[in-house]
């Protein structure tokens, strides 16, 4: 089973997108910020990595940019899924490392097709 | 409410004759779903009252949004993947041989819908541009609703549209934003063209092509209407050319001028 760790501060996004990937057949992880996703990938990567940008402690970007130049950093699809929705943003994401981009809100349809997207499904 | 049966039978009529779609009575609640708001968007207060205004003296236009209502379906970026790689890896392949010394090449989507089809195949071409140096192509998109047509122009789409099916890359490289909203840049819009057209019409006038794209428009067909339509087709396309279905349509036992393309789903060449 394909592992995606979910990295958002807020609850009720985690939970609804751990009920779409699930579905999906993927096991979930959880990280509320990105220092504590940073310290999941480090004892476990995982093959995706669903991503908030505005996070406490540190914010998504930071996280991608430490998580690019980590050990075996490379590996993981990196899904952005933010409200920062616009076109700077999304270039600075893309440039960072990041494989796809969801703006908030997203539906189900959307999560399930930028997994295809980066070749998870 | 349900509908009456004579508005039903009223409705099923016009709808076969003016676009071919079949509605059996166990899609009833397609016109429901679909008519009743447009009925009340028209101040009107049931599909009842919206038959009366269809039978009435000043009923063209209504006539027309029901069409629209009834045969515009949600379309997607790069819908289903694999017309697009059988477009990059196998036909293309195939005509940079055969159309070396004309260097031109028309593509027809048949039903465009709201533009994201010859949109995808306008960005295809573009991210092979180094391959085709030299090289003309003219893309049409017709479709059956005024309505579809003048989105499509516009190359305007929500944040929701833009996240079906098109990669983030492509986003960022042939869209700008505006608002809401993300528009497609000129480069990729002018190389597709709108025309209306009505596949039970004559449609001679446009020429002939090299592909043609007609993908979930048998499926709402009669049998008849269906090798109607797909001889029509045939006639507009040269004689190497091919054809790309929608999943679930086929051309066997329907039509055959096609053959279907070993390995693959949904392409057919042409056979005379």
């Amino acid at each position: 089973m394909k592992k995606c760790l979910v990295v958002d501060d807020s609850s009720v996004i985690r939970k609804v997108a751990r009920r779409v990937l699930e579905e999906l057949e993927f096991e979930i992880l959880e990280a509320g910020d990105g220092q504590q996703a940073l310290d999941q990938c480090k004892v476990d990567m995982p093959e995706a990595i669903l991503l908030d940008w505005n996070m406490p402690v540190m914010d998504g970007l930071e996280f991608l940019v430490q998580l690019r130049s980590s050990e075996n950093g490379a590996k993981p699809k990196v899904i952005f899924c933010t409200t920062e929705n616009d076109i700077s943003h999304i270039a600075q994401a893309v440039q960072a490392g990041a494989d796809e981009y969801i703006m908030k809100p997203f539906d189900r349809e959307i999560l399930e097709n930028k997994f295809q997207e980066v070749g998870l499904l | 409410m349900s509908i009456n049966s004579n508005d039903f039978q009223y409705l099923q009529n016009f709808l076969k004759t003016s676009s071919g779609l079949i509605v059996n009575p166990e899609k009833e609640y397609l016109l429901k779903s679909r008519l009743e708001p447009l009925a009340r968007s028209n101040g009107m207060n049931s599909i009842a009252e919206l038959v009366v205004g269809m039978k009435g003296a000043a009923s063209t236009e209504l006539k027309g949004f029901v069409t629209d209502a009834m045969t515009t379906n949600e379309s997607l970026f790069f819908r289903d993947k694999t017309p697009f790689d059988h477009f990059e890896n196998i036909m293309m392949p195939y005509f940079l041989e055969a159309r070396r010394t004309r260097k031109r090449l028309r593509v027809w989507c048949a039903a465009s819908s709201t533009g994201q089809e010859p949109y995808s195949l306008a960005m295809s071409i573009k991210e092979e541009a180094a391959k085709y140096m030299g090289w003309k192509f003219e893309i049409l998109g017709t479709d059956i609703s005024k309505t579809v047509l003048k989105k499509a122009a516009t190359g305007e789409y929500t944040q929701f549209e833009v996240q079906r099916g098109l990669p983030i890359k492509l986003l960022l490289k042939y869209f700008t934003q505006q608002g809401e909203n993300w528009v497609l840049n000129n480069d990729i819009r002018s190389m597709v063209r709108y025309k209306e057209g009505n596949l039970l019409e004559n449609f001679a006038s446009i020429g002939t092509f090299d592909i043609v794209f007609c993908r979930n428009v048998l499926i709402y067909f009669d049998l008849e209407t269906k090798r109607e339509v797909l001889n029509k087709i045939a006639r507009q396309m040269e004689k190497d050319s091919y054809l790309l279905l929608g999943a679930a349509e086929t051309v066997m036992g329907v039509c055959d001028k096609f053959e279907a393309v070993k390995g693959t789903r949904g392409l057919y060449k042409l056979v005379g």
